[in-house]
C-alpha cells in the first residue's frame, strides 16, 4: 500500500496493514491530528485497507 | 462505522459527540454547528456586514464558505504578511476562492503599506515575528472593518485553537487575557468593532474534514515562523488527552466559558480606552502600539536611505479584488 504523508513530505510503502487504525499505529500518528483520505473519500478508524490502496495522510493541526 | 443519520458508510467520526457521519450528513451537521454558534451567542444577523479574516488556511476559508452558503453578507479580508512564498501562495488561495464564489475580497499588502513585511517590522522594532504579526492583524482587521463600515469581524479560531490558548493563559496566570477570551468580544468603544469566532464549537479535525469534502483548496504549508511554536506544543498535549479521553478540549473550553470566566469578569475592572493621537484607533496609551511600531520602523527605514513607505496614514489601502468572475 502506498501512503503519502503530506506534512512530512514523504511517501512510504507499507505491507500487511489492514485498517486505518493499524496504519496510524504503525506510523505512530495520533488519529486526532490527521485525516486519512482515499481518493475523494475520508476514512474512519475502522475502515479496511487493501494492499493496492493509495492513501493520503493530511495533518489537521495548524499553528502560529 | 455507519452514519448515525442514514446508516451509510461513515466518513467522519465525531467522538466527543459519540457520532459518525457520511459525507452529506457531516456537512449538514457542521453547518448547523456554525449556525448554532452564531445564533446562540447572537454574533450577527442576516443584515449585518461581516468581515471574515482569511489567511488562506483551511479554517478561515471553511468559515467563509459556510457563511456564504448560509446567505450571510460575508466579505473576506486578507493581509499579505510579506513572508516570501508562503504569503504569495496564501493570497492566491484566497483570491481563487473569492473568484469562484463571486465574493468580495479585500487585501492589505503590508510590505507596500509599511515598507517591509511582518518579519521586517519585527526585526526593526525589536519584537519577535509573531508578536509584530499578531499586533498588525488585530490592528488592521479592526481598522479596515471600521473604515469600510462592517458591523463585525469574524475570525476562524476553532475549538482546538481556543483550548490551546486557554491552557497557555492558565499556565501563565494571564488574567487579563482570560477575561477577554470569549467567542464574542463586544466593543466597549465606538472605534472598536465587535469580534466573533463562529467556529468555537468545532474541532480542528472537523474543519479539515469539511475542507476536504467540499473540495476547498487551501494552503497546506505552514508559516515558517510557526515551527516550534508553543501553541503547537499545547495542541499536541491536548490531542494526547483527547485521544484517550474524547471531549477533553470541549470540556476545558466550555467549562471555562460557563463557570470560570463569569467569576473573572465580575472581579475585573473594565479598561478605559481612548483614541490614538496619530491614527484615531482605540488604545489604552496616547499613541497605539501599532503606530509606535510602524513609526519606529519608518524612521529606521529612512535612515537606511530606503524609500520610506507611508506608515500610519489614513486610510489603509485595502483594495477590492478580484471581485466576481466576469464569466
Ligand atoms: S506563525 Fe506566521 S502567520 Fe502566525 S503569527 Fe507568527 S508570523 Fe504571523
Ligand atoms: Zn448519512
Ligand atoms: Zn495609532
Amino acid at each position: 500500500m502506498k501512503v503519502r504523508i503530506r506534512h512530512q513530505r514523504r511517501e512510504v510503502e507499507l505491507a500487511g496493514v489492514r485498517s486505518v487504525r493499524e496504519l496510524l499505529d504503525r506510523l505512530q500518528l495520533n488519529p486526532e491530528t490527521v485525516l486519512v483520505v482515499r481518493g475523494s473519500e475520508l476514512l474512519t478508524r475502522d475502515a479496511r485497507l487493501g494492499e493496492d490502496d493509495e492513501v493520503e495522510i493530511r495533518p489537521v493541526v495548524s499553528g502560529g | 462505522m455507519r452514519c448515525v443519520k442514514c446508516k451509510a458508510q461513515a466518513q467522519v467520526e465525531v467522538r466527543r459527540h459519540h457520532a459518525a457521519f457520511c459525507g452529506p450528513h457531516f456537512l449538514e451537521w457542521f453547518e448547523a454547528q456554525v449556525e448554532r454558534a452564531v445564533r446562540r451567542e447572537r454574533m450577527f444577523g442576516p443584515q449585518d456586514r461581516v468581515l471574515v479574516a482569511v489567511s488562506g488556511g483551511k479554517d478561515s476559508l471553511v468559515l467563509w464558505d459556510v457563511l456564504l452558503r448560509r446567505g450571510y453578507r460575508a466579505s473576506g479580508l486578507h493581509l499579505n504578511l510579506g513572508i516570501g512564498e508562503y504569503s504569495q501562495q496564501s493570497q492566491e488561495k484566497c483570491e481563487a476562492f473569492a473568484r469562484q464564489r463571486g465574493a468580495e475580497l479585500l487585501v492589505v499588502d503590508i510590505p507596500s503599506e509599511y515598507g517591509v513585511g511582518v518579519e521586517g517590522l519585527a526585526e526593526l522594532a525589536g519584537r519577535v515575528a509573531c508578536s509584530a504579526c499578531g499586533l498588525s492583524k488585530r490592528y488592521l482587521f479592526n481598522r479596515v472593518a471600521r473604515e469600510r463600515g462592517f458591523d463585525v469581524v469574524a475570525t476562524a479560531h476553532n475549538l482546538d485553537d481556543e483550548a490551546a490558548v486557554l491552557l497557555g493563559n492558565l499556565i501563565a496566570g494571564n488574567v487579563d487575557a482570560l477575561v477577554r477570551q470569549s467567542p464574542v468580544l463586544d466593543s466597549g468603544h465606538p472605534g472598536l468593532v465587535r469580534k466573533v469566532k463562529p467556529l468555537y464549537r468545532i474541532a480542528e479535525r472537523e474543519t479539515a474534514a469539511y475542507a476536504v469534502l467540499r473540495g476547498i483548496d487551501y494552503v497546506l504549508d505552514e508559516c515558517p515562523n510557526s515551527v516550534g511554536a508553543r501553541s503547537l506544543l499545547l495542541k499536541e498535549a491536548l490531542n494526547l488527552l483527547e485521544r484517550d479521553a474524547p471531549g477533553t478540549k470541549q470540556s476545558l473550553y466550555w467549562n471555562f466559558l460557563e463557570k470560570l470566566r463569569p467569576l473573572l469578569r465580575a472581579a475585573s475592572e473594565p479598561v478605559a480606552l481612548r483614541s490614538c493621537l496619530h491614527c484615531g484607533q482605540p488604545t489604552t496609551a496616547e499613541v497605539c502600539a501599532f503606530c509606535r511600531m510602524t513609526e519606529r520602523v519608518a524612521h529606521k527605514l529612512r535612515s537606511r536611505v530606503v524609500a520610506p513607505a507611508q506608515a500610519g496614514r489614513e486610510p489603509v489601502g485595502a483594495r477590492s479584488g478580484p471581485g466576481p468572475d466576469p464569466a
